[in-house]
């Protein structure tokens, strides 16, 4: 007890603290003119369920989690497999290109791709050069530009992911599966997908629960008007001071993360219980 | 006719070769052991055979066919692999029925043939559980069913056994031995184990350094080895430098450290430096009649037989006595040697590289 008081007490101050408060602070009365209320209320979170604005908002950031972590399989599997079958030199070098968007500031990254992605950035000038279109596609300010900015971010915790369970992965097995007859495309379907499935669910938890909370790329690719849930907390603390409803919609955030990451997990356990030790 | 010829098959990575110039016939039928210490090449012949790694140089012929670059889910080969390789999230009867389903096998023909493939290996009744809950054993048995059921005409077992304790693949070569029997397919099995070599083989490859050292029965091999390395790495011998002083019509006579002992030298050339080797079971204490006499350093029990070491004006010997019931005399104690002639055998000596 007395070894571990030191993480408890760092653990405790760090993030039950804070979590606490601001769950204290979620249900307390906001006035206008007064600011916030020593008294309690319920009213923050029926505003929030009921009101068709924050519904949008919270519909708008559950659809961006669910597309950035479909676009992460979709790139992110297929990526890990063709890292894993490299050789040598080649391998260490792909692996870092893919895990380098974490280890560039957020902010730098972002701008990177307001250059790229902007009405008169480096893709609409090829493309009008091109004569693709006549006018530039817009981007910047859309669901399209912040989806495509949080993938390439959160690409490389699907890599990882898959990857750990890649390296796993008896290599014999692949050649069981062609020894029986299976084609390269068959035996990679049957035998090699189902046994990476863990890897890339987990993967997708990760991906999943750092979009929907996900702030900086929103914030500066989406705008200020195409809200998502932490901008629209952000915007109710700094931006109309009310503390009480920013509180309230971090809250409900967290609710939601943890109700959809522990579903997902509960599953996943259950349905490969039986296979993997 | 033979079923599988390697000929001049050769595997180099760089400049390392894993393989040289190796020529093999396997009969169909036939139960051929690979047979060498870890790096001597044997699994890498076995991957060749089937179709995981390609040959540097040389072809193979399956049936009369060129196999040598054809794709291993083309060549219909059983496989069981070390790591038994099954498929974690299938239940048995979907690891065993895996073949079948990749040959579209309708789903009651193949129900037929995994039960029958089950119950070759006596696991009947496991096919709905999964491979994490099986015991190593069982596992092994599921990968052997895995094989069998797609009715392949060549067997390839890579150190099958070498998970299991000792009492299960006692058992496990005595089961293997009366399957392949039955089913009359033609089996390569590449291990390092000389006793489950020669207890499961029709014939034994002894492998070193990429070559073959030796190719002959297990008996022939073990009797008769024709290379130093063979010589050593199957059983445990007795090794005596000499240098030949004269050879006769069917033995040549050898100085071994100031004794002359007469060798049958069967026809080959004996000249110059040589090594004398006699089996320590060949070996046996003796009274008057002695052709040595030394001290006992180290007697150990084992069981079935005693292990002696004797210190001998030859050098020291290592004798294996049969269990008779008396203990043989105690350490310290001096005995008499006998053997006979016919038990000496005799090879040039070693060169630098090892190889014969």
């Amino acid at each position: 007890m007395i070894t571990i008081a030191p993480a408890l007490l760092l653990f405790g101050a760090l993030l039950l603290v804070p979590l606490v408060l601001t769950l204290v602070l979620s249900f307390h009365v906001f006035s206008d003119s007064q600011g916030t209320l020593a008294t309690y209320t319920l009213s923050n979170y029926l505003r929030v369920v009921t009101d068709p604005y924050y519904g949008a908002i919270l519909a708008r950031t559950a659809g961006l989690a669910f597309a950035v972590t479909a676009l992460c399989i979709v790139l992110g599997v297929p990526e890990t497999i063709v890292l894993a079958r490299m050789k040598r030199p080649w391998q260490s070098v792909c692996l870092l290109v893919v895990l380098g968007p974490l280890l560039i500031s957020v902010v730098v990254r972002t701008l990177g791709w307001q250059i790229l992605l902007g009405n008169n950035g480096v893709l609409n000038n090829a493309l009008q050069a091109l004569h693709l279109t006549s006018e530039p596609i817009r981007l910047v300010f859309t669901m399209t530009g912040v989806v495509i900015a949080l993938t390439h971010v959160l690409v490389p915790f699907m890599v990882m992911s898959v990857w750990a369970t890649l390296q796993k992965l008896d290599p014999q097995v692949e050649w069981a599966g062609l020894s029986l007859g299976g084609s390269p495309l068959r035996v990679f379907r049957r035998v090699v997908l189902p046994q990476i499935l863990p890897g890339v669910l987990s993967g997708s938890i990760i991906v999943f629960a750092l979009s929907a909370s996900a702030f900086a790329t929103p914030a500066l690719i989406g705008g200020r008007r195409l809200k998502v849930v932490a901008t629209a907390a952000y915007d109710e603390f700094l931006g109309t001071l009310n503390w009480p409803l920013g509180a309230t919609i971090a809250v409900l955030l967290l609710i939601a993360n943890v109700a959809i990451v522990m579903g997902c997990s509960r599953l996943a356990e259950r349905r490969f219980k039986h296979i993997f030790d | 006719m033979t079923f599988l010829t390697l000929k001049g098959i050769s595997k180099r990575y760089g400049d390392f070769a894993a393989i040289e110039q190796i020529d093999l016939d396997v009969e169909r039928g036939e139960f051929l052991s690979l047979l060498g210490p870890s790096g001597c090449g044997k699994t890498t012949t076995l991957q060749m055979v089937a179709g995981f790694v390609t040959p540097s140089t040389g072809t193979i012929m399956l049936d009369g066919r060129d196999i040598t670059h054809e794709r291993p889910e083309k060549r219909g080969m059983g496989v069981v692999f070390q790591s038994y390789a099954l498929f974690p999230h299938m239940t048995v009867d979907g690891n065993v029925g895996f073949g079948l389903e990749m040959r579209n096998m309708k789903r009651a023909a193949r129900a037929e043939r995994v039960a029958e493939a089950l119950e070759l290996v006596r696991l009947s009744g496991l096919g709905g559980r999964y491979p994490k809950e099986l015991s190593g054993g069982q596992r092994q048995r599921v990968a052997i069913a895995r094989a069998l059921a797609m009715r392949p005409e060549l067997l390839l077992l890579d150190e099958p056994m070498s998970n299991l304790d000792a009492k299960l693949r006692e058992e496990m070569h005595i089961e293997l031995r009366a399957i392949q029997k039955r089913l009359g397919i033609t089996t390569i099995l590449v291990t390092h184990d000389q006793v489950e070599a020669m207890t499961i083989s029709d014939r034994i490859a002894v492998m070193h350094r990429g070559t073959i050292a030796q190719l002959s029965t297990p008996f022939e091999a073990y009797e008769r080895p024709e290379t130093p390395f063979a010589s050593t790495f199957l059983g445990k011998t007795n090794l005596l430098p000499g240098a030949v002083i004269r050879r006769n019509g069917r033995c040549a006579e050898v100085d071994v450290a100031g004794t002359t002992l007469k060798v049958p030298h069967e026809g080959r050339p004996a000249q110059g430096d040589v090594n004398v080797y006699i089996r320590p079971e060949k070996v046996r204490l003796a009274g008057a009649d002695a052709r040595a006499t030394g001290c006992i350093t180290t007697r150990v029990f084992v069981g079935n037989q005693w292990l002696l070491q004797v210190d001998t004006g030859l050098g020291r010997l290592s004798v294996a006595q049969p269990n008779f019931g008396a203990p043989p005399p105690e350490e310290g104690e001096h005995v008499g040697l006998v053997w006979s002639d016919d038990d000496l055998r005799m090879l040039a000596k070693e060169t630098g590289d090892g190889h014969a």
